[in-house]
């Protein structure tokens, strides 16, 4: 009994306390809010927004809620975070592993590389892409053609946009493309754990993958054409590019910055998995014969992710947080749009500070459910 | 015992009156005139830098016409119109500052609008500044009018400011597609269009006309005459202090009549015995103009002498610096302005 009680009290205060500093701060700010004459309530969500964004994924006009414009802030929130999660891996991995490579001058460059991005903080990183790098770029006027049709000018990356027709029959045999090449691995598998023969998994892939979606353009009717974006005049010094997509500098400029920070954690992380695993699984997996590429595939970094994968997603998490700078440099994202225009606009600070706050944590959240369900799939299975 | 008693209640009760009768004096007191005495400075919101409204130097001195507001309000109730504390905030921060009880005085080129005086928990207490909306351009562009704006156009500006949404109407109604480009900072909206992000850049007149001579080169842009919007500024108090929102309105309303009677900083002392009864009220010779707000008589007195009339505000921060040296609208109505303000008797 004596016990019991022990065991119970030291929950029962935490729980208590807990109660009560949540009580106190919500009778506190309902008490001041009455007093300085503020309402509380959700009920501007459905008013109508009255400014306008300069970037969105989806439509979105002045005439629509704030509601529908704290959505598209958070896809732009989530497209950022997207591109730069997909960027910094990508980079992170090649550095991480030219870190190990045997080349003194590949080794010390990533070297050099990790600790000069690691130790400018972000936000500084972010006005150099912006104010410097980005401005050093010429006028629509004066933009030379990258690849013969995109422009990279101060007002933003012009490239052309896709015209399809019918373009779900070209989706159609993309996807009936990529679930043959699932069922051949999954056949190629069972072929090799029977047989222990190999299929060339690799050529058959790629052939389905481009010949399929090539057959829709001959015989399918699917036909591709591109816009080009093309010079406009608005006054005698003043032009900009019409036609295509435009990708303002702000995006370009926010993903590079934080893809380029954040690779360096990657690469660190993926440096410390791959160091972590013994010499001897390498020379084991030579001694039976396996080639190098092998080698890398299925013995060292199957057991290598066990180790980099947490570490990475709190990069991936930093990443998706550090994106919230990007009010720093315009782009409308979630804080810019929603926890400043709104905010202002309506005065409802603690609802918008309170959504912004969850909208972050869910995100978050969804990350990390994603990541660790991963490494649950990959993590050494103990009969 | 019993006589014990007795003499206990009387003790209480004794106690009671008086408690009484302190709350009721206390009450006619403003709590935030309370505070500010007790702290012994007030506490002003102005912006990161406009240069005229609100600015600092390099060694932390701040000029500007709203600036002398918080001086007017800090010599009318402390007597020193240098004993306010500054608090640089973006237009996002500002009303949060004020209605959370950090600032007592938002002296921040605000646009008075219906939405910000009934919603937020805000009274504006009157305008020190009469603007509007307006269009600044390079000159190389050969742009003289906004007529010649055209779909595409990409407009500078800041976040959480009455120009987004002016700005949204004015393309709106003429069918023109534009780029918004909004930020934080003024000075980040400065750097982006000096830069050539932007074909224009969109804020208060009085704005674009001080933020141009912060550009690389000045006399490359211009600013376009027309006027989008009506844009009052003034200073904003908390809602639910009658006495402190009073006591605002009053000082400013004392430096814009004080400049109707010819009463400047040089000569206040000695208008004290004019003959003018109106002269003579807003200099603390008679009346008791002072005694509502729980202030002596002479607190008028001391705004006019340590800040001067809205006059030599106006000359010194803005016509002296450039900005704007014709007083447009913001000249007294006797004058052909708007500037009108009720009697102070």
């Amino acid at each position: 009994m004596n016990n019991k009680i022990k065991r119970i009290l030291p929950q029962l205060l935490t729980i208590l306390f807990v109660v009560f500093v949540f009580g106190f701060f919500t009778i506190n700010a309902q008490v001041n809010m009455d007093n300085r004459g503020i309402d509380f309530g959700f009920g501007f969500l459905s008013q109508e927004a009255s400014f306008d964004m300069q970037f969105t994924l989806l439509d979105y006009d002045g005439q629509d809620s704030y509601l529908w414009a704290y959505v598209v802030a958070l896809l732009n929130t989530l497209l950022v975070s997207f591109l730069g999660i997909i960027f910094c891996t990508i980079l992170g991995v090649v550095i991480g592993v030219a870190r190990l490579s045997q080349n003194f001058l590949i080794k010390n460059s990533a070297a050099w590389y990790v600790e000069f991005f690691r130790n400018i903080p972000l936000l500084l990183q972010i006005f150099f892409w912006y104010y410097a790098a980005l401005r050093a770029l010429p006028l629509p006027e004066n933009a030379q053609p990258w690849f013969g049709v995109t422009y990279m000018t101060i007002k933003g990356y012009y490239i052309p946009s896709m015209i399809w027709e019918n373009l779900n029959v070209f989706m159609s045999c993309l996807i009936a493309a990529i679930v043959a090449i699932i069922f051949i691995r999954v056949y190629a598998r069972k072929i090799q754990e029977k047989e222990g023969k190999q299929l060339p998994v690799l050529y058959i892939s790629l052939a389905l993958i481009t010949i399929l979606p090539l057959l829709s353009f001959l015989i399918g009717g699917v036909t591709l054409d591109f816009e080009m974006p093309v010079l406009k005049q608005l006054a005698q010094t003043s032009f900009i590019f019409e036609g295509g997509i435009a990708l303002p500098p702000e995006l370009i400029a926010l993903v590079l910055a934080l893809s380029l920070y954040t690779s360096t954690f990657v690469a660190e992380c993926v440096r410390a998995g791959i160091q972590g695993i013994s010499k001897g699984q390498k020379e084991a997996a030579a001694s039976v014969g396996l080639t190098p590429n092998q080698i890398l595939k299925l013995v060292i970094m199957p057991q290598a992710l066990r180790i980099i994968i947490p570490p990475t997603t709190n990069q991936y998490l930093n990443l998706t947080k550090n994106s919230s700078l990007a009010a720093a440099i315009a782009y409308p994202d979630l804080v810019l749009v929603f926890a400043g225009t709104a905010l202002m606009q309506t005065g409802k600070a603690i609802e918008i500070v309170g959504i912004t706050m969850l909208t972050y944590l869910s995100i978050s959240l969804a990350i990390a459910a994603l990541m660790n369900w991963y490494n649950k799939r990959i993590e050494i299975k103990e009969k | 015992m019993f006589k014990h008693l007795k003499q206990l209640t009387s003790l209480f009760a004794m106690i009671a009156v008086l408690f009484a009768f302190t709350t009721e004096a206390m009450a006619k007191k403003s709590k935030t005139l309370k505070n500010t005495q007790k702290k012994g400075f007030v506490r002003c919101g102005v912006s990161q830098g406009l240069p005229g409204f609100s600015n600092a130097d390099a060694s932390g001195n701040w000029t500007g016409i709203d600036v002398d507001v918080c001086r007017a309000v800090a010599a009318a109730v402390l007597g020193d119109a240098n004993k306010v504390k500054f608090t640089p905030l973006s237009a996002k921060e500002r009303f949060t500052a004020l209605t959370s009880g950090e600032i007592d005085v938002l002296a921040r080129n605000t646009t008075w609008t219906l939405s910000r005086d009934a919603d937020i928990g805000l009274t504006f207490v009157g305008v020190n500044f009469y603007d509007g909306q307006g269009f600044m351009v390079r000159k190389s562009s050969g742009i003289t009018s906004v007529d010649q704006f055209k779909n595409g156009i990409s407009a500078c500006t800041n976040i959480g400011t009455t120009t987004e949404l002016n700005m949204r109407d004015f393309f709106n109604s003429r069918g023109i597609s534009y780029e918004p480009v909004a930020f934080e900072k003024a000075d980040e909206v400065v750097a982006a269009y000096d830069a050539g992000r932007c074909d224009t850049y969109t804020t208060d007149k009085s704005g674009l006309a001080a933020q141009r001579t912060k550009m690389k080169n000045p006399d490359e842009h211009i600013v376009l005459p027309e006027t989008i919007s009506k844009e009052p500024l003034g200073p904003v108090v908390r809602q639910g202090d009658a006495v402190w929102e009073d006591i605002v309105r009053w000082s400013l309303n004392t430096m814009i009549e004080a400049e109707e009677y010819g009463i400047t900083s040089a000569n206040a002392d000695s208008m004290k015995t004019s003959d003018n009864p109106q002269i003579k009220r807003l200099v603390g010779a008679e009346g008791e103009m002072g005694a509502a707000f729980g202030l002596d008589n002479e607190w008028n007195l001391r705004i006019i002498k340590q800040v001067g009339n809205y006059g030599e505000s106006y000359k010194r921060n803005i016509a002296d610096t450039g900005i704007l040296p014709d007083r447009g609208p913001n000249q007294l109505w006797t004058k052909g302005g708007i500037l009108y303000v009720p009697p102070a008797r």
